[in-house]
């Protein structure tokens, strides 16, 4: 449909009462594309220290239904998960993203919790997997798709259990977007998740677990980079 | 969906009597402008993001062209693939090519106000396959056969016992006599029924919320993440998208995101905000293997450069339509098209012609909140009066209506006259009316007497007693 698109824009430019952008103009818009440039970023997160902003976080994602369980190192994290899902009176059991960064943990030390490693499927009950970064602002998890980090796993697990490091927590989203631009080409989906899954479309009463999880649980662990 | 905006009155009238509906609307006018002023009292910073807002969309309206081009490069280097549609025609014949040549017998759908605008549903239904929406509010209206009620919350005309009713009605493989009084065994029966269609879907189309220039991305919002199992599990991913989508860069979408959440349901931000970009890369191990964008113009270039080119910073947040006092009164049905509330009265009239919807700018008290939570700024008043005057020039007003209005322009035209004339009217009117202090009707104003009584005048009119207040206190009018 090309003459659709030579018309629309010549329709555009036309109502615009300008030919294509001189060569000016399209420098300027250039520019602007590649500087990247902030706009107000707001004081809440950004006026923070670092243990400052991993509190907020804290604060935000538990306003919005989250749980979180902090602990001191990646030994604790196979601890809080199976602690976790006993008191949610849920199957140990669980859907693991083939993360390195969880291969890391060592899970043998709880042999009960019972590992499968790769992308979720529909009778995953719940699931674990990392994050990319996390937005104090909101109290927001920030994942990333790839080879290690199927989507799925974020979405189709009644419980959704991410491992976060304290390093991982930034002010805001303007952070997360530096950090992923640093680390190479824009993966092709990004997940911003604040809280459970949710619907207020009867009666505009809060129903959590609408069609992603049901639950979601941040197990955030201090590290050296904090 | 045909139109049924030129019967607003009637329509309107209808819904001011509906009880269900009536109830529903009570529940409606509660929510949402609390929970949008809790969040905005949360954030000093809200007014300067909508300054930078309503600067960034100025920006790229008036780069339109160059930044839809730079998206679409960027799609294609992605290895996506961009539609260009004139028309809501040409977008639903681009959305069937792309689900025949998948073979595909279902689609999936998340919510898309560009999927209303162009009727996709209808039109795939008809061609064999059949469309399931997954948004639990817009899946109640398409298993009602209605159109959504309100932008983001398509089902916020009903009450839950119509939910029950037309859950007991399709999901008839469940037992007859369970109980559906709560919404959360509503929504955990949708859930497990709409689980099966992600899974077995051969497409997912979604909308957009907003396009990003700079990394050919599609970015949507939503609460229930089925926005997510539907552009995810799928053969394809289409986004159907207007052309105004489109944004710069990510920091301008973030701008626009941290604004979008907190006016729409006073959220600090939706619980799922996606970024796609492109089809399934490889060693991905899920992801739609096709990325298609269906980019909509459907009048829209026509606006720019015109007295209605605000309306296209509009970002669909819904806060004209929940501090509407008019849409809150009749819900969105009434506007007999796709978009309701104020920037319905607006938007409609220049996607379907101010003949059809000519009511739709008159549905309006003036009263000025929908433009002072708009976060855009967008004047829709001024708009609305623009579309006015517009209906006033072209004749589409009735006949006794521009009488009375050139009859009024003339007495206005000459203050004295004027004066003459407002003074003999208080002092008649008080005349007649000083016995009950009302009047229950009075001859060329049954418009405003059928549903209420129309206060008697004291008998002085303002100007009056103006001047006689004046002499009295030494001072000349």
């Amino acid at each position: 449909m090309s003459d659709a698109r030579d018309q629309i824009l010549g329709d555009l430019r036309a109502h615009l009462g300008r030919g294509r952008l001189d060569a000016a103009a399209a420098a300027e818009a250039e520019a602007r594309l590649a500087a990247h440039r902030r706009n107000l970023v707001p004081a809440r997160a950004a006026a923070l220290d670092h243990a400052g902003q991993v509190a907020l976080f804290i604060a935000e994602a538990e306003t919005v239904d989250a749980t979180i369980a902090r602990v001191g190192s990646a030994a604790d994290v196979p601890g809080a998960v199976a602690d976790y899902l006993s008191r949610q009176n849920l199957p140990a059991r669980l859907v693991m993203a083939p993360d390195p960064k969880l291969e890391s943990i060592p899970w043998s030390a709880r042999p009960m919790l019972e590992l499968r490693r790769g992308r979720a499927e529909d009778g995953d009950a719940a699931g674990i997997t990392g994050a990319f970064a996390a937005i104090a602002e909101t109290g927001t998890l920030m994942l990333v798709s790839g080879p290690e980090s199927p989507t799925r796993n974020n979405f189709l697990p009644d419980t959704h259990i991410v491992v976060l490091r304290a390093s991982e927590v930034v002010a805001c989203y303007e952070d997360g977007w530096d950090r992923l631009r640093a680390k190479g080409a824009m993966p092709r989906t990004v997940n911003f998740i604040t809280g459970p899954s949710r619907t207020g479309d009867i009666e505009q009463r809060l129903v959590l677990g609408a069609h992603g999880p049901r639950r979601l649980h941040i197990v955030l662990v201090e590290d050296a980079g904090a | 969906m045909q139109p049924t905006s030129h019967a607003f009155k009637a329509n309107a009238h209808r819904a001011l009597g509906d009880a269900n509906l009536q109830r529903a609307m009570g529940m409606m006018r509660a929510g949402f402008p609390e929970k949008r002023a809790q969040a905005i009292a949360r954030l000093p910073e809200f007014e300067p993001l909508r300054d930078e807002g309503v600067a960034i969309k100025n920006h790229v309206l008036a780069h339109l062209d160059f930044y839809l081009e730079r998206f679409e490069q960027n799609v294609v280097a992605q290895g996506g693939k961009v539609h260009w549609c004139r028309n809501a025609q040409e977008a639903r014949e681009t959305v069937l090519g792309i689900c025949r040549s998948l073979d595909a017998k279902t689609v999936t759908k998340g919510k898309s106000m560009i999927g209303e605008e162009i009727a996709i549903n209808d039109f795939l239904d008809a061609n064999g396959i059949t469309p399931v929406e997954t948004d639990l509010g817009e899946y109640i209206v398409q298993i009602r056969h209605e159109p959504p009620s309100h932008i983001i919350a398509p089902a916020v005309h009903l009450i839950k016992e119509q939910v029950a009713e037309s859950f007991r009605e399709t999901h008839t493989h469940l037992p007859p006599e369970r109980s559906l009084e709560e919404p959360r065994v509503l929504c955990d029966e949708a859930r497990a029924v709409l689980r099966e269609k992600f899974l077995a879907a051969d497409v997912g189309i979604t909308g957009a919320n907003f396009l990003i220039a700079e990394t050919g991305s599609s970015i949507i919002v939503t609460n229930e993440g089925n926005g997510d199992l539907t552009q995810l599990l799928p053969k394809a991913h289409i986004v159907l998208a207007s052309l105004e989508k489109v944004v710069p860069t990510l920091e301008d979408a973030t701008t626009l995101l941290r604004l979008l959440a907190r006016s729409a349901t006073g959220q600090e931000f939706s619980t799922y905000t996606t970024v796609s970009t492109g089809p399934r890369r490889a060693g991905d191990l899920d992801g739609p293997g096709e990325y298609h964008v269906v980019l909509l113009d459907n009048g829209r270039s026509a606006l720019l450069g015109g007295e209605f080119q605000d309306m296209l910073r509009c970002i669909r947040c819904a806060a004209c339509l929940n501090h509407c006092p008019v849409y809150g009164a009749i819900g969105g049905h009434a506007y007999g098209w796709v978009y309701s509330g104020p920037m319905g009265a607006v938007l409609t009239p220049t996607l379907i012609g101010i003949e059809e919807a000519g009511n739709l700018p008159n549905a309006s008290t003036f009263c000025g909140r929908c433009e002072s939570v708009c976060p855009m700024r967008i004047p829709l008043p001024k708009m609305m009066r623009q579309w006015r005057e517009r209906e006033f020039a072209r004749a589409l007003a009735p006949q006794t209506q521009r009488w009375g209005l050139a009859l009024w322009s003339y007495a206005a035209q000459r203050p004295a006259l004027y004066r003459r004339l407002s003074a003999l009217a208080a002092r008649v009117l008080g005349a007649l009316g000083a016995s009950r202090g009302r009047f229950r009707s009075l001859p060329l104003a049954s418009g405003w007497t059928d549903t209420r009584d129309m206060p008697a005048p004291e008998g002085k009119s303002f100007m009056t007693l103006w001047a006689e207040r004046q002499r009295k206190t030494g001072k000349t009018a």
